[in-house]
């Protein structure tokens, strides 16, 4: 494993090689900034919040504010497959306010359809443009499925009739790096669900190479923007877990930084919707929360500039990062007991078999502290 | 000769949508396809599962009207449960209702739409001391329009234009002789397209208070809400009222304003003059208000008869698949519709771009099925939705209507334009901010004798269930129908407002709302169809909502089941 400071030093050599790229704007990202009233404290703070969020060390916020300055010097591809537009709906919700749209100006958004002006023909041209152009050195992102059934004839996209398939192939052929936003493009998502009629799968299915897969659905805000940060800084791709998602985000389990978690130590549990124990906050295991089988950190970033997340609105974890989680997980309102999941325990990962059984076991236990909570009451 | 235009991708819309055209030796439209190029299925991954986790599903078939189809699917199996929920749970999905609208209606018109508004090249030579005092003949108290905001946001985009790399500016169809906004509104506009992408995020968070997160919120559950450590938290409360408070305002100063500019610029442009030529429209109730009444009406208008409006009759409703991918002999009712793919392909011909495929008009085009309302094309949506309650006399709808004509100058007949469906959108965004503030006092009378926000549904397996929702989504009327066997759901379909305004030609040879609006308009520069994209865009379309679709195979009304193929 490699140490903080040769990671520090590669970050350090990633950033010179950007530097001399050429520059694509006269003004400084800091003069920038100063013109929309994000003073370079504002600007540091928030490079301290992303290092944070990237689990690395304070002194790493240097590198990643030097980052996103020359952040603009790396072109974005992003495909749309078989999907319902949440990821890029998410994407848009990125917080920090005033910082995103900087973000967004920074990195060269060279094709994204729910964003670009152009249409059609000319659409395809900034396509064809971008590939060609930045071959080896742009990021790809795709957000959705890619349906493989009737040779991926149940979508094509643009002038030329191409499908999917093809786009996604073509489109990875120069990629620097390939993120599968969301859980659609990482595993297969709603519409790979049983009985899967459109044989939609996942980007690095009709693929042969690394793909970072951001589970979620959809993913937060703070995922994808920490992942593109992660791939402008190091120039390569974070560490990843046996799904290929990144560890900093993807590392513990949902249940691990629960804010219910001490209830759930202490056996109190919700045991309807909105009852009293609800407005109490207890823990949401006997409501079907999948917080113990869902490795996301939903509970420490939260969603909508940190507003909330679903367990803290009452509802259930649904495990939404987890590959088959629509097979998996339901019915959603359900606790799944022992149920193993997914192979968890046949991987060499340090994320197995022990844990869920212990985890198990545990749950077990606090249902019967539960119970007799239960009896000392009546 | 007649030339023939192939625009695929539609950009700035939810989803995968190709149009293509006919035009003849002056560039005017003779025929018009609009072809869905994605196929999904989710109903048919809904058999066999719980009806309490339909609501999760579903949702996953639309990320931007993300609540919509949420509600519908649970309320649906509310429906055919017989729950009744707390009223509060029936405030705080009206509340989030009004999060989504906000949100939805103002990406749509800013981050959708108005690239086909505003030119911003153009913007870039305005003046911008004199654009701040334009920018006050539209409303008393401009929002990010003084000089000052003006100037920076110049700068920032001449920046991107000086360097020759526009990002998702690029190759675009500036300089079209159809932008008709002056320099100076040009960049006035510009600024509100900056300025909204940070609204548009405080609207998202307003539906994450109670709902979790959005995209895709998780707190609707069958019986109610879960939020409701949310509901008797006053700070979450007010932060509620705080940011509905934003976004009203930006709606008031800014969208209302730029809607009224855009009447005033475009007044002469031909495709904001035209653009609907289907004169049927319905829509469903929508907004449970603080009386309990719903906001908006339902209702059927035919023929632009707005003196005759109709209820719906759900009996009335067919799908066609003649020119859709699918197999089927005549127009079905959706409890025995059949889906049962057949996909054909394209067919390479001369285009404007040289040789391409390009669709089969004369048979099988789109994913998309074409609803019929008793075999007559129905446009949905906010101006679907205006009209019925203009009609019907709906007060704060004939107020906001005519308050809008008074400013505009318009006659009532412009509303059946490109421009009267988008204003549309703004008026009902509007009357949404006045009425919510009311739901939301509403909400607090209540609170203080009533905290309950779910009942536990109860489901016998050994009866059978069937019901439905109706709503009004943002883009229009949306349906869930969902029958219930075993405790568990036997059958279910979505009815969406894409599928209804999308959908190809029928046997009968009448088009619906999409194709019609094209026909007759004159291209400017049939390489460069920016007229096309801005009628379009003026339905906002949500292509992944209508290709969803899966129907069932039956003998007989009343008997339906999920036949094999069927997906």
């Amino acid at each position: 494993m490699e140490t903080h400071s040769a990671l520090y030093q590669q970050g350090q050599q990633r950033l010179a090689a950007l530097r001399q790229l050429p520059a694509r704007q006269d003004q400084s990202l800091l003069e920038r900034m100063q013109q929309y009233g994000i003073s370079r404290r504002d600007f540091m703070k928030w490079s301290a919040s992303v290092t944070a969020l990237l689990a690395l060390p304070l002194p790493f916020s240097n590198l990643v504010a030097e980052a996103a300055e020359l952040a603009d010097r790396v072109p974005l591809v992003w495909l749309h497959m078989a999907e319902c537009t949440g990821c890029s709906e998410s994407l848009t919700r990125a917080d920090t306010p005033d910082l995103d749209t900087l973000i967004f100006d920074h990195i060269s958004l060279e094709y994204h359809e729910t964003l670009m002006a152009a249409a059609g023909w000319q659409a395809d041209e900034n396509l064809e443009h971008a590939l060609e152009h930045y071959k080896g050195n742009y990021l790809l992102a795709i957000e959705g499925a890619v349906p493989t059934a009737n040779n991926g004839a149940f979508l094509t996209v643009g002038c030329k009739g191409h499908t999917g398939l093809q786009s996604v192939r073509e489109a990875a052929e120069g990629a620097a790096a390939i993120i599968s936003v969301g859980t659609c493009a990482s595993f297969g998502g709603v519409q790979a669900a049983a009985p899967n009629p459109t044989g939609a799968k996942g980007v690095h299915e009709v693929i042969d190479k690394t793909v970072i897969n951001l589970g979620g659905c959809p993913p937060s805000e703070k995922n994808i923007v920490g992942t593109l940060m992660y791939f402008v800084m190091f120039g390569r791709l974070p560490a990843l877990d046996m799904y290929n998602r990144p560890k900093w985000a993807y590392g513990a389990r949902v249940h691990d930084n629960c804010e219910r978690r001490g209830h759930f130590d202490s056996g109190e549990f919700v045991e309807q919707f909105s009852d009293d124990n609800a407005k109490n906050g207890y823990c949401l295991y006997k409501m079907g929360c999948k917080g113990p089988y869902t490795y996301n950190n939903c509970p420490t970033e939260r969603f909508n500039s940190h507003v909330s997340w679903p367990v803290l609105a009452g509802h259930g974890c649904i495990g939404c990062s987890e590959p088959n989680f629509w097979d998996d997980m339901a019915d959603f309102e359900k606790p799944l007991g022992r149920q193993l999941l997914h192979g968890l325990d046949a991987t060499a990962d340090t994320v197995g078999a022990v844990i869920l059984g212990a985890a198990a076991i545990g749950i077990g236990a606090h249902a019967v502290a539960s119970l007799f909570v239960g009896s000392k009451e009546e | 000769m007649n030339q023939r235009v192939v625009i695929d991708p539609i950009t700035r819309i939810e989803g995968h949508l190709r149009i293509e055209v006919e035009v003849d030796e002056h560039n005017v439209i003779q025929k018009a396809w609009a072809s869905s190029t994605l196929w999904r299925g989710i109903e048919v991954i809904l058999k066999g599962r719980t009806p309490m986790d339909v609501g999760l599903l579903v949702q996953r078939i639309c990320g931007v009207c993300t609540f919509s189809h949420y509600r519908c699917g649970t309320e649906a199996v509310e429906n055919a449960l017989g729950v009744k929920i707390p009223l509060n749970a029936q405030y705080l999905r009206s509340l989030m209702m009004t999060a989504l609208h906000y949100h939805d209606h103002i990406v749509h018109f800013y981050h959708l739409h108005a690239l086909d508004w505003v030119d911003v090249v153009a913007a870039l030579s305005a003046d911008p001391a004199k654009a701040a005092q334009v920018a006050m003949k539209y409303s008393d108290k401009p929002l990010a329009a003084g000089e000052g905001d003006l100037r920076a946001v110049q700068e920032r985009v001449q920046g991107f234009v000086n360097k020759g790399k526009l990002g998702p500016f690029a190759n675009a169809y500036w300089g079209n002789k159809t932008y008709r906004f002056s320099p100076e509104q040009n960049l006035i506009a510009l600024s509100h397209y900056l300025k909204a992408l940070e609204v548009q995020r405080v609207a998202a968070e307003m539906m994450a208070i109670f709902g979790g997160k959005q995209p895709h919120p998780q707190s609707v559950v069958v019986g109610g809400m879960t939020s409701v450590r949310d509901l008797v938290n006053p700070a979450r409360l007010q932060e509620w009222q705080t940011k509905h408070d934003i976004v009203a305002d930006f709606v008031e100063r800014a969208y209302k304003a730029d809607i009224i500019m855009a009447a005033d610029a475009f007044g002469a442009e031909a495709s904001v003059l035209g653009g609907v030529n289907v004169h049927n429209f319905v829509c469903s109730d929508e907004f449970i208000g603080a009386d309990g009444q719903h906001i908006f009406k339902q209702g059927v208008i035919l023929n632009g008869d707005l003196k005759n409006v109709t209820d719906i009759n759900p009996d009335l409703i067919a799908e066609d698949v003649t020119h859709s991918w699918y197999k089927a002999d005549k127009p079905q009712h959706p409890y025995v519709g059949t889906t049962i793919p057949e996909y054909t392909g394209f067919v390479e011909r001369d285009t404007v771009y040289g040789k391409l495929p390009t669709v089969d008009g004369d048979n099988k085009y789109s994913w998309v099925k074409s609803p019929r309302y008793n075999g007559e094309p129905m446009e949905v949506g906010p101006l679907a939705s205006l009209l019925v309650n203009y009609a019907k006399g709906n007060p704060l709808v004939v107020d906001a209507v005519d308050d809008f004509l008074k400013r505009t100058g318009l006659p009532l007949t412009a509303l059946y334009t490109t421009l009267g469906r988008t204003a549309a959108r703004m008026l009902q965004t509007a009357i949404v901010a006045k009425e919510s503030n009311k739901i939301f006092a509403a909400l607090i009378t209540n609170l203080k004798s009533d905290e309950s926000l779910y009942r536990k549904p109860e489901i016998d397996p050994d009866k059978e269930y069937v019901g439905h929702a109706i709503i009004e989504a943002p883009r229009g009327m949306l349906s869930h129908w969902v029958r219930i066997k075993g405790g568990v759901v036997e059958n279910y379909q979505a009815v969406v407002p894409t599928t209804w305004n999308a959908g190809p030609m029928d046997a009968n040879g009448k088009i619906g709302p999409y194709e019609a609006s094209l026909v007759g308009l004159q291209l400017e520069d049939p390489t460069k169809p920016l007229e096309v994209l801005r009628i379009i865009h003026s339905f906002d379309p949500c292509m992944a909502c209508s290709v969803h679709m899966i129907d069932y195979k039956g003998q007989s009304l009343g008997e339906f089941r999920v036949g094999p193929t069927a997906c």
